[in-house]
């Protein structure tokens, strides 16, 4: 387990080419500082994002996903951010039924001249993660197959009677 | 059936499951016959009397084909799978229990001692000293040992390595028999066998493929139980009516049975051919069909889909991305 003194949380940013990714330019030509924590992946728009991607994200160990586009009426596509839009609330949905919280997941709209208005959203998610703690959705398992099973005992077993 | 040692061996073997993929097997009808034709059945529970010590003293590789329908739950579930594999040439993945979960995977969103508590301690089971199984229990006669439960149900392929993948809940019969004949032909040198890894009784593209219904464009505003409406329209497809059908998403090879019979597709057959996550794109389907700009106007429109886990991940929860990056081999 993580040591929670030391947590530092994966977030994985999603943005578009056309407002977010440049917003985030601009904070770094403005030299507006934002915590490390979120890796930035630069898609043409955020009507490209796949619930998979946020998926595999989680599952490969990230602790929370930040999705970003263009706001809503300005989308160089026309109207794709509104896909990206109605993806993430039922993407949302679904997470929390399989037991995330809604937190891990946030959708924000930048555009290019918002580099400030990034950075500062970029902050938050990374305070609101640490507050919350490590997903580690990935790594929750151990080694073998008898501590696998060992462990679900040890669950059960609480509520024998005596 | 014939002296044993004389033809390939057949297994069939029953995890976590319902017997309802034993069913299917048997309602391929004749072609039962061809399977004895061409095999000895070494271990079959279900059909004939055979211990797990005479699959053990078996020599490696001894079982043709294997057929492994069920999940693992258990570590005796575990211990099959691991004893099978060894024994086998094929060892298939055999409907959606054992190639992705299904129903019984849904335990896996909640933890052992709620899976525990509601088996035996909720009002339908009369149990007043609150007994739980225990996987020792001491008798006068000595000590008996029950399989132990393990905290999440695993796909076949998250404990031991699989050949092939057959989808379904059950298989549909004339996809079976199509098997069995291509590994007929198989042994026999007329036919080959498919890449290993490979998804075999299925076709590869969506249940909307096979689905007679007419299709225009999808618009919204309301998702609805089909037990909701006043009368469902038999020719449009379903999901424009609001029904929420899972087509969208899921592997075809059943014949659209559910549209067809006016019935929402529930996704049985696991994901299309490329599709890494089933639920992931059926969030995009749904999530594209939603006629609104607005927030507040989509959080009410999606409401309609009061269960979203279980729409989405009804079969497939086990071997779901986020899911299957938890299990332990």
């Amino acid at each position: 387990m993580v040591d929670q003194e030391h947590f530092e949380p994966v977030i994985i940013g999603f943005t578009c080419n056309w407002c977010s990714y440049r917003a985030a330019d601009l904070a770094g030509t403005a030299r507006v500082k934002y915590p490390p924590n979120i890796r930035l992946i630069r898609l043409m728009c955020s009507g490209r994002l796949d619930p998979t991607f946020v998926l595999k994200a989680l599952a490969g160990g990230a602790d929370g996903v930040l999705i970003t586009g263009c706001h809503p009426g300005e989308c160089h596509y026309l109207e794709q951010n509104y896909k990206a839009l109605r993806r993430f609330l039922l993407l949302r949905r679904t997470l929390v039924a399989m037991g995330l919280e809604p937190a891990r997941v946030r959708l924000v709209w930048a555009s290019a001249a918002e580099g400030v208005k990034l950075a500062h959203e970029i902050e938050t998610m990374v305070a609101e993660i640490r507050a919350l703690g490590p997903l580690r959705w990935g790594h929750n398992g151990t080694a073998s197959d008898s501590a696998h099973d060992t462990h679900a005992y040890a669950m059960a077993g609480q509520e024998v009677s005596p | 059936m014939s002296v044993k040692g004389s033809k390939p061996k057949f297994a069939m073997y029953w995890a976590s499951s319902c017997g309802g993929c034993e069913i299917a097997v048997l309602n391929t009808g004749l072609k039962i016959l061809d399977v004895d034709a061409a095999f000895d059945v070494a271990f079959w529970p279900v059909a004939m009397d055979a211990k797990y010590k005479d699959v053990e003293a078996l020599p490696d590789g001894a079982i043709t084909l294997t057929l492994f329908n069920g999940g693992i739950r258990n570590d005796e579930n575990a211990a099959m799978a691991k004893l099978l594999r060894r024994k086998s040439q094929i060892l298939v993945a055999f409907g959606s229990c054992a190639t992705e979960g299904c129903i019984p995977g849904l335990a896996n969103l909640s933890p052992a001692r709620e899976v525990f508590d509601t088996a035996y301690g909720t009002v339908t089971t009369e149990n007043p000293k609150g007994v739980r199984p225990q996987p020792e229990t001491r008798v006068p006669e000595g000590v008996l040992h029950i399989p132990v439960f393990s905290p999440t149900v695993r796909t076949l392929e998250q404990v031991v390595p699989v050949d092939y993948s057959m989808p379904g809940c059950p298989p549909e019969s004339h996809q079976i028999a199509m098997v069995i004949d291509l590994v007929i032909q198989a042994l026999q040198g007329k036919a080959q066998l498919p890449p290993k890894g490979a998804t075999i009784g299925a076709g590869a593209s969506t249940v909307c493929d096979e689905c007679p219904r007419q299709r225009n464009v999808k618009k919204i505003t309301k998702f609805v139980r089909i037990q909701e409406l006043e009368s469902v329209d038999p020719n449009l497809c379903l999901l424009e009516q609001g029904i929420p059908c899972n087509g969208p998403a899921i592997r075809n090879g059943c014949g659209a049975l559910c549209p067809r019979a006016g019935a929402q597709c529930i996704g049985c057959y696991g994901p299309a051919e490329g599709v890494v996550d089933n639920g992931a794109r059926l969030i995009t389907a749904f999530a594209s069909v939603v006629d609104s700009n607005d927030p507040v106007e989509i959080e009410r429109i999606l409401d309609g889909i009061p269960d979203p886990a279980g729409q989405f991940y009804r079969f497939n929860l086990a071997g779901s991305l986020l899911h299957a990056s938890r299990a332990v081999r």
